[in-house]
């Protein structure tokens, strides 16, 4: 064999390589080229050894140099937090009432609260705070317990019918399945669609109405208006919690509803629970 | 197989090129390209342009923590990066163009390595001599004299480096202040370490590199071969006229000879270490020193100029047939030419009208689509938008924000402590405001699917406005 195969063609010189008579051009890379891969290479194993790489069977090889990115995930929140601390601390004890919409700290508070609403009410009021049936929307204008600062905040704190705070909101609407007759339900559900301005039955209603003062008035008001002291809805807009039409307007009044809430104060801060209530006050129906 | 002879290396060692000084009508051209260059890369970011008080006054800037790039009396923001890629296209179609027309102009004249190496090997012959004396120097051992004119070159090599580097910067922050702070070392680390990254790279790129980078390192050069045919103008040997090449011109048979004199001289200024008059290749960037050096000889021997010149392949062929190529301006006047030349045309006058007809309220609007709509006590349904109004002038404004339509809708926009419906945004920020709009529940808006609708915001001094159309969701 001659010292160089020549390609004819090109009058290249080649590797030497043949395949199927396919022969394999000699085009020489630079050798620089080779040593910036042997440097790669070096960089690689330093680089391994210096910083977490090599998989071991419960974790893996730390590092010389003992970086963690989650050690500066921590530290990154850790910073924020303290960065945060003063306007959050001025938060958890301030007057809601009193706090300026352009206080940093208000501010803070309705920022912080929609990551507070995300992850722990969107869960029954709807990412969007729209609510759905039997949870209440929080936009609109109208509240059960009332929809100020303070009535918001104490909502969230302590919740409703919930048997682990003591001071939770509580009322209980009785089931008249069990202390009417079908008939006198059904004239009672004509009176409430005509409460609230809806096609109803007027003969059936004159009759609702004498029901319903007897029975119903007391916590919803005479005219249907609602008492927010007892989270009796008011019966005559157009906003209902479970549906304002005849069939589950009917059974509702012979079931009754029973719609709890966990009171927060037992697993929020002090300035996460004032955060989320900015945070609803603003959404649109605050009062 | 067995093999009797060792394989041969599959790794070369850079062979040294050492480009001996040309003068000509090219090279002139070259000298004055670098220098209107590097004029603008070094000094562009020291021009100052008075935009107000509230905005920096630094003619070109790019304030990457502002999110603003600042060029001139032009100021673009985050949301109109298309300028930015309507520039890069135009510069695309611009090589596109030039390739077409004349091969590797880029690479030969404006490209930064090319500059940087032109202006390196000038203080390498300015410091070590010319070809043969570096030729020289090279082969001989090391010595003092050697070593203080390596040094020396390697420190001015060095000095240019950092200014490169250090130029750089001054483009991302206002450049008095960033000299003050970067010497008295109170600059941003991350300026530090792009000047050194960039010093290193213009060093070894332009020291050491030079040609292996066009090689090895650009995509350019293959890409080339795609953009070039057979009319394009490219740096050419005529073939037919030098061939064949001889020295002895007094020995027999010289008349037979070609013009070509064997002079090696388009070798020696050939900054890519090839011979032209091997046919085209990947390395020659089209520097065009050839065509100087061989005019030079001709010139000396009395035989006209040209024989290494801006030559297109079929021109090639038809000279060997004793036609006449083609007139310059048929190279450069060519169908494909003309399509890349109204498509980067387009382009830019599409630009140009973008910047004209940009208002300077800018505004959007985003439907809250989560819930569609907000029932009220009374009926009413209500829908919710997220207004962001760009202020893009350097003073404070107040803006009125209204609604048409051609149903009943009542606007309220989440603003308090204004003027109702008011909002004011100040200079060069973005404002961010909760507009409800709200039809009573005997509207039509109400009881119907969608609305159409048109939100404005007016300023309240000079009624400039800006509208954005949407949709209102009813019950229906
Ligand atoms: S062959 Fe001529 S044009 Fe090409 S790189 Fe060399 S000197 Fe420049
Ligand atoms: S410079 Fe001109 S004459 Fe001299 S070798 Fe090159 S082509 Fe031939």
């Amino acid at each position: 064999m001659a010292d160089k195969d020549i390609d004819q063609v090109t009058g290249t010189d080649t590797t030497g390589h043949e395949w199927d008579g396919i022969k394999e051009l000699n085009n020489p890379l630079p050798r620089w080229w080779l040593w910036t891969f042997y440097g790669t290479v070096a960089w690689g194993l330093v680089y391994t050894v210096a910083f977490p790489a090599w998989p071991l069977v419960n974790s893996a090889t730390a590092g010389l140099l003992g970086y963690s990115t989650r050690a500066e995930v921590a530290e990154q929140i850790a910073a924020v937090d303290a960065q945060n601390a003063q306007v959050a601390g001025r938060l958890a004890t301030a007057d809601l009432a009193t706090l300026a919409p352009d206080d940093p700290a208000h501010r803070y508070g309705v920022a912080g609260g929609a990551s507070v609403f995300a992850s722990h009410c969107s869960q029954c009021h709807g990412s969007g705070a729209a609510g759905a049936k039997g949870y209440p929307n929080l936009l609109d204008d109208d509240w059960l317990w009332g929809g100020d600062l303070e009535a918001i905040e104490y909502t969230v704190r302590h919740g409703i019918r919930n048997e682990v705070d003591a001071d939770a909101r509580w009322s209980e609407m009785p089931a008249f399945g069990e202390i009417l007759e079908d008939a006198e339900i059904a004239a009672t559900v004509e009176y409430v669609l005509q409460l609230s301005g809806q096609d109803h039955d007027a003969g059936l209603a004159g009759q609702g109405a004498v029901l319903f003062e007897e029975q119903c008035s007391a916590c919803h008001g005479e005219a249907g208006e609602g008492i927010r002291d007892l989270g009796a809805p008011r019966l005559s807009d157009a906003i209902w919690l479970y549906g304002g039409d005849r069939e589950t307007l009917t059974q509702t009044i012979t079931y009754s509803r029973f719609g709890v809430m966990p009171p927060w104060g037992a697993r929020l801060d002090e300035d996460e629970i004032k955060a989320v209530t900015l945070y609803l006050h603003q959404l649109g129906g605050g009062e | 197989m067995p093999q009797d002879a060792a394989p041969p290396p599959l790794y070369a060692p850079r062979e040294p090129i050492f480009p001996r000084r040309v003068k000509g009508t090219f090279r002139t051209l070259k000298w004055w390209i670098m220098g209107v260059t590097l004029a603008i890369y070094y000094l562009t970011p020291w021009i100052r342009w008075d935009r107000g008080p509230n905005l920096p006054d630094q003619a070109v800037l790019i304030d990457m923590a502002g999110r603003r790039f600042y060029f001139f009396w032009i100021e673009i923001w985050p949301h109109e990066f298309y300028f930015v890629a309507g520039l890069l296209i135009m510069a695309g179609l611009g090589l596109f163009l030039f390739t077409s027309a004349l091969g590797r102009v880029w690479c030969g004249y404006a490209c930064p390595q090319t500059v940087w190496t032109d202006l390196f090997i000038l203080v390498e012959r300015w410091i070590e001599g010319d070809r043969n004396a570096r030729v020289r120097l090279w082969n001989a051992g090391w010595s003092a004299r050697k070593l203080r004119l390596r040094v020396t070159k390697w420190a001015v090599w060095f000095v240019i480096a950092m200014a490169t580097g250090g130029a750089w910067v001054f483009y991302f922050a206002d450049a008095p202040t960033l000299a003050r702070d970067l010497v008295t070392f109170d600059a941003p680390l991350v300026a530090y370490s792009t000047i050194l990254v960039l010093t290193a790279t213009t060093f070894v790129f332009g020291g050491f590199m030079r040609e292996q980078v066009c090689n090895y390192m650009c995509p350019w050069p293959r890409i080339q071969a795609a953009m070039m045919d057979e009319s394009t103008l490219t740096v050419a040997y005529r073939h037919w006229r030098g061939e064949p090449r001889g020295k002895h011109r007094k020995a027999e048979g010289a008349d037979k000879l070609g013009d070509c004199i064997d002079c090696m001289a388009c070798v020696n200024v050939c900054p890519a270490g090839i011979d032209i008059r091997d046919g085209q290749q990947m390395e020659c960037i089209t520097c065009a020193l050839c065509i100087d050096a061989c005019d030079e000889v001709m010139a000396r021997i009395g035989k006209p100029r040209g024989l290494i010149d801006y030559l297109a392949l079929s021109d090639e062929a038809a000279e060997t047939q004793g036609a006449q190529p083609r007139p310059i301006w048929q190279h450069v006047l060519r169908p494909r030419t003309v399509l890349y030349t109204a498509m980067w045309a387009l382009i830019g006058v599409a630009l140009v009208y973008a910047l004209f007809i940009r208002s300077d309220i800018d505004m959007t609007v985003e439907p809250v689509r989560n819930p569609q709509f907000v029932t009220l006590s009374d009926g009413s349904v209500r829908n919710t938008y997220t207004l962001r109004i760009r202020n893009l002038t350097a003073e404070d404004r107040e803006f009125r924000v209204m609604l048409t339509s051609d149903e009943i809708l009542r606007i309220d926009v989440e603003a308090e402590g204004r003027v109702p419906n008011h909002v004011a945004v100040p200079a060069n920020e973005t404002l961010q405001a909760r507009v409800y709009v709200i039809a009573r529940p005997q509207d039509a808006a109400a009881a119907q699917a969608t609305t159409d609708l048109r939100l404005w915001v007016e300023d309240v001094e000079t009624d400039d406005r800006a509208g954005v159309a949407t949709i209102f969701n009813g019950k229906g």
